[in-house]
């Protein structure tokens, strides 16, 4: 039996040395295999004496077990290895970036919007439009500014070249505020009222300031019992809603021919604290809004009971809030749309 | 409004320093546009006198003069033509600084010698000072100016201009005397008006004053002043309270009648009496009669013009502008002077048709208080005479019965509280009425009537009197305060998709939102709509904003370019907006369509390290598109039918036509195009109604089957002119109810396939709901798809 050590020892060696799967196989044929040498030892089994036979047979099993194990485990050391090394070659650098398109985004003026009708949609205002090419009547004279009035010079507005169409009524204008939506809501719908009207306006104006077309929000409440100072409540919650932040606002007396009394909004300059800078011209204040009780003759003008209701209404430019809101210097960037203005919102 | 602030409190003088003051008139929705020092930094400059000027020895244009008025008589080298003795002069003496000039700093005197001769000190026009315009030589200052006297105090420099942006309702405050007016009500102090004394008529002559134009010209005051002298220079006084208020001195007749318009409101006219033919009359114009103003136009009138004419034409735009043929020239020697009510609706819009603006239109269109004409004449009146001397006739008023009636407003107590959400104190609201000058007329149990003074055109109802209590109580002091609505819950469309999402999926695929202008340049419209029912604009802001966009790309397109331009070489937009399209001139059909438009150009990816720098073509704006549409859930009803665009190439343009409707288009920008407007690579566009887009179907469940699906794949060949999507539909007519999807996964043109026809491979599956399908059914299902396609497009199995 001093070869079954020999033989272990032989074959274990050799699977110590097998570098592949094919050497490992091979030492099993040679050990293991019907004719391999481990194998083999059991067939001189009958060699020997009855009571002798069961611990050698034993033996000689423990030492084909042990070569199997050794196979196993290297075996299982060799596929663990290529396995490795298959991932190993596989690696790819992880910081590189993904693959697809990259997200383009809003306009700052469509972004200025949504913020200001978010603000307003979650007291319960309904947001609603009207179109850009305005009837005289919507855009003036039911708002109280009749032919000539000297408030129309205010209003540097531009004409629509009718002479030869068919089926118009008086002139027809680029409305040179939403405010004509306040008229045509009120036309067709009873209070209470509680309503924004966001969307493009032009103005014939073009300078560093002014752009011919721009953006505003008007806002209407009609309902019994709405008094100036909840005109001044609902102005000043929104500023500070919208700026995110305590800013004083301030009210001063100003004048549309469509509201009564009027107020003009300031906030406190949002670049130096009120300290005076550039920004607000030295005066610590910045204009950003007009406001007011609707005028009587609006609502007579949109068959509203100017005894059981009143109204105000209030009105900004989305530019002006985009550009204190983002710090844009320059109104005329917007409508430029050059990509990389567009891609820091 | 331009007025100076030391003027101002020469009539109300409140304890405020001058950013108070400006403050309190801006709170009080008198907004100050701008506060500045009426002249330049200097110091050191005092009133001289020439006491002797002799020829410098070495210069033929030099003057040695000795000047009077520091601590003892100084020698000053000038070269100024009219260095006299006799004359006072501004003195800048040895140590003052002048203003700054171009280069911004300050200009300091020191001693000099000049040709050898010393100079202490420099003698100055008003140039130097930055006081005047007039640059021939030294400033010479009245003769009584007192000499030694520092000159900013002898011309009281230290004073500031004040802008004040009047809104178009308070015409009451295009005066001195308004602004004082207000000043006084916030301080609580009285306002210290000028004293007018109606100047005794010392001759006879005068001028008949017929009203011929009913309410349009209601008043009119005139007087005949004989025997002026034009020449005499208005004084420094008169000059430079005009100069502050931003107006230039011309002569005295005209600085006078200024000098009133100022003061208290009331806008003047002085005509040359010698000619006049007879007498003036307030008429309409006749149509076509035709006018010389004073700025040397000729204008054609038209019969809604008001105009002062004399027995045979007309003299003036009637509170527009004057004629140049009575106009007061340095000859005249007689004059009429005219200061009269023209109604706000005669003259409001006249001037700006005619392309005019004066201080005289502009208080008239606003509103004139219609009881100053006769106080505002004797002030110009006695002024004058002061001035150029001469002898005044008697006022010849004219008036007819419609003067404008005093107006009474009826404000409720109640109305105070409603409106402006607190109860202010009776004796509050009378005590601030009052002070306005609107006097109470009465007063029951439930409010009071107050009588419109004559100046305030913009009071006439309750609310105007509200707005007057508000603002003089203060803005900021009213109360604040959330009011409260019925809590209702609306009906929710679940099925609206909202604008919002149609852009988020839009900025998922890459797309930056533009926002271009509604009005775009009409050559470049042209090439993408050559119809001509564009709407245009009468009065466009330039020649390339003339005409309103009849579809999004033009605009889309310069956006492009301005990115190119700018070392964008990959550029995805998109934007949404209203296009206006007329297609009959018919202002009833104009459609101002809201649209969702966009734009793609250059690589299919940004640059990186695994993307391939492949172009976009067609169908990457395709497949963004219809990531919008798969929005509605039923992307399938939207049908893709090959159409023709004058900007689009004509093989690689469609139509989105959606129940039958066309909705949008779809296209290449057509390869000329592309050259002619300098794009290197194609640009693909779409553009869509909003409405298309505006709705999602509500989902609706369907039973899930258990049986397994069977998928087929065929081969077809057929013309390249037959379009996938007829061939989709016939199978879907030909398949039976059991076909669940159908896919086109391959389509192939070239060796071995007639160069006409192109293979479609089409990949069907079949399930049925609630049994397994048998081999022979799927057989049948395939044989009738086949079939089908041989029949009506001549397919053949590939």
């Amino acid at each position: 039996m001093e070869n079954l050590t020999a033989l272990t020892e032989e074959a274990l060696q050799l699977i110590a040395d097998a570098d592949d799967l094919a050497g490992l196989d091979h030492v099993r044929v040679e050990y293991l295999g019907k004719k391999g040498s481990l194998t083999g030892l059991l067939k001189g089994l009958g060699k020997l004496s009855a009571e002798e036979r069961p611990a050698a047979g034993a033996e000689i099993n423990k030492a084909k077990q042990r070569v199997q194990e050794q196979i196993n485990s290297r075996k299982q050391a060799m596929e663990q290895a290529a396995i490795n090394a298959k991932l190993a070659s596989e690696t790819i650098d992880v910081s590189l970036p993904g693959r697809g398109q990259v997200n383009g985004g809003l306009h700052p003026v469509t972004r200025t919007l949504q913020r200001i009708e978010r603000i307003f949609a979650a007291v319960g205002y309904a947001v609603e439009e009207g179109p850009e090419i305005e009837d005289d009547y919507h855009n003036f004279e039911a708002l109280n500014i009749p032919a000539h009035h000297p408030a129309r010079a205010m209003h540097d507005t531009f004409y629509v070249d009718v002479d030869d169409y068919k089926n118009t009524s008086g002139s027809y204008v680029l409305r040179t505020h939403t405010s004509p939506v306040q008229v045509r809501t009120m036309e067709n719908k009873e209070p209470p009222i509680r309503i924004i009207c966001p969307g493009r306006v032009y103005r014939c104006d073009s300078d560093l300031t002014h752009t011919p077309m721009f953006h505003q929000v008007e806002g209407l409440v009609v309902d019994k019992n709405i008094s100036f100072a909840d005109l001044k409540g609902t102005v000043d919650q929104f500023l500070k809603a919208f700026f995110e932040a305590d800013v004083p606002v301030r009210f001063r007396p100003s004048y549309f021919p469509f509201t009564e009394p009027s107020a003009e909004v300031d906030i406190q300059c949002t670049n130096c604290g009120g300290e005076g800078c550039r920004v607000c011209s030295h005066t610590g204040w910045l204009e950003v809004m007009g406001c007011g009780m609707v005028h009587p003759n609006v609502f007579k003008a949109s068959g509203v009971d100017t005894e059981t209701y009143t109204g105000f209404a209030f009105g900004m430019g989305v530019e002006r809030l985009a550009m204190l809101r983002y710090g844009v210097n320059d109104l005329r960037l917007f409508f430029e749309n050059d990509l990389k203005f567009l891609r820091q919102f | 409004m331009k007025l100076s602030e030391s003027w101002l409190r020469e009539w109300v003088n409140p304890d405020l320093t001058t950013n108070e003051l400006v403050e309190q008139i801006t709170m009080a929705g008198l907004e100050v546009d701008a506060v500045e020092p009426v002249a330049a930094e200097f110091s050191g400059v005092i009133v001289g006198e020439i006491v002797s000027a002799e020829q410098h020895p070495d210069a033929d244009k030099l003057r040695v003069c000795q000047v009077a008025g520091g601590a003892e008589i100084a020698q000053i080298v000038c070269g100024a033509p009219n260095a006299r003795p006799g004359i006072k002069i501004p003195f800048a003496t040895v140590g003052a600084v002048l203003p700054p000039g171009a280069d911004g700093k300050p200009f300091k005197i020191k001693k000099a010698k000049l040709r050898g001769v010393e100079s202490f000190g420099m003698l100055c026009g008003q140039t130097e000072l930055q006081l005047g315009e007039d640059d021939k030589g030294l400033w010479e200052l009245a003769a009584d100016a007192p000499v030694g006297t520092d000159l900013r105090d002898y011309l009281s420099l230290d004073d500031n201009c004040i802008e004040v942006d009047l809104t178009p309702n308070r015409s009451d405050c295009l005066s001195l005397k308004g602004i004082a007016r207000d000043v006084g009500v916030l301080n609580r102090l009285p306002v210290v008006e000028p004293q007018i004394t109606p100047v005794a008529a010392t001759i006879d002559d005068s001028v008949a004053v017929q009203l011929n134009a009913g309410e349009a010209c209601s008043r009119y005051v005139g007087r005949v002043v004989q025997n002026i002298d034009v020449s005499c220079p208005s004084p420094l006084w008169l000059q430079e309270k005009l100069r502050r208020a931003g107006v230039r001195s011309i002569d005295a007749v005209v600085d006078v009648t200024n000098f009133v318009l100022l003061e208290l409101g009331q806008p003047m006219h002085a005509f040359d009496l010698n000619s006049l033919s007879g007498g003036v009359q307030a008429r309409m114009a006749s149509a076509g009669e035709s006018l010389v103003l004073l700025d040397g136009q000729e204008i054609k009138l038209r019969d809604d013009i008001l105009v002062i004419a004399d027995d045979e034409k007309a003299i003036a735009m009637a509170g527009i502008m004057g004629g140049l043929a009575t106009s007061v020239t340095h000859e005249t020697k007689d004059i009429l002077l005219e200061s009269a009510f023209f109604h706000p609706i005669a003259i409001a819009g006249k001037a700006r048709n005619y392309g005019l603006h004066t201080d005289s239109s502009h208080r008239f269109e606003r509103g004139v208080d219609y009881k100053l004409q006769e106080a505002a004449i004797e002030r110009a009146t006695a002024l004058l005479l002061d001035i150029v001397g001469g002898a005044a006739g008697p006022l010849v008023i004219a008036e007819n019965d419609q003067v404008p009636a005093d107006r009474v407003v009826y404000l409720r107590r109640a109305r105070i509280v409603s409106g402006l959400g607190f109860e202010m104190a009776d004796d509050e609201v009378v005590d601030i009425l009052s002070r306005l000058g609107l006097q109470q007329v009465s007063a029951d149990a439930s409010g009071w009537t107050f009588s419109v003074p004559s100046y305030r055109f913009d009071i006439s109802i309750e609310e105007d009197l509200l707005e007057e209590l508000a603002r003089i109580y203060g803005y900021n002091r009213l109360p604040t305060t959330s009011f409260t609505a019925d809590l209702t819950i609306e009906m929710q469309q679940e099925s609206a998709i909202g604008l919002d999402s149609v852009r988020r999926q839009l900025i998922a695929k890459g797309y930056q939102e533009s926002i271009t202008y509604s009005f775009v340049e009409p050559k470049l419209q042209q090439l993408f709509d050559t119809s001509d029912n564009k709407i245009v604009l009468k009065n466009p802001i330039s020649a390339d904003m003339a005409e309103m966009r009849t579809s999004l790309w033009p605009g889309l397109i310069g956006a492009l370019q301005h990115n190119l331009n700018r070392q964008q070489g990959r550029v995805r937009l998109f934007e949404t907006g209203q296009r206006f399209v007329s297609s009959d001139r018919d202002m009833a059909t104009l459609k101002q369509e809201p649209m969702l438009a966009g734009l793609i150009y250059g690589t299919k990816l940004e640059e990186s390290w695994s993307a391939q720098s492949e172009s976009v073509d067609f169908f990457d704006l395709k497949g963004d598109l219809e990531s919008v549409l798969a929005l509605t859930a039923d992307a399938d009803a939207f049908e893709f039918i090959a159409a023709e665009h004058s900007a689009l190439h004509p093989g690689q343009t469609a139509e989105i036509v959606l129940n039958g409707v066309a909705v949008g288009l779809i296209g290449t920008l057509h390869p000329q195009l592309q050259q002619q407007l300098g794009l290197s690579q194609s640009a693909f566009l779409f553009e869509i109604s909003q409405s298309a887009v505006a709705d999602a179907k509500l989902p609706k469940f369907l039973p899930l089957s258990k049986y397994p699906e069977v998928r087929r794949d065929i081969a077809v060949v057929v013309d390249q002119k037959i379009s996938v999507a007829e061939l989709k539909l016939s199978v879907i007519k030909s398949a039976g109810n059991d076909l669940i999807n159908l896919k086109v996964f391959d389509i192939y043109v070239g060796k071995g396939i007639d160069p006409q026809r192109k293979s479609v491979a089409l990949g069907l599956t079949y399930q049925h709901p609630s049994r397994t399908l048998t081999e022979e059914e799927i057989n049948a299902s395939i044989e009738a798809v086949v079939g089908a396609l041989q029949q009506e497009y001549d397919a053949s199995l590939r």
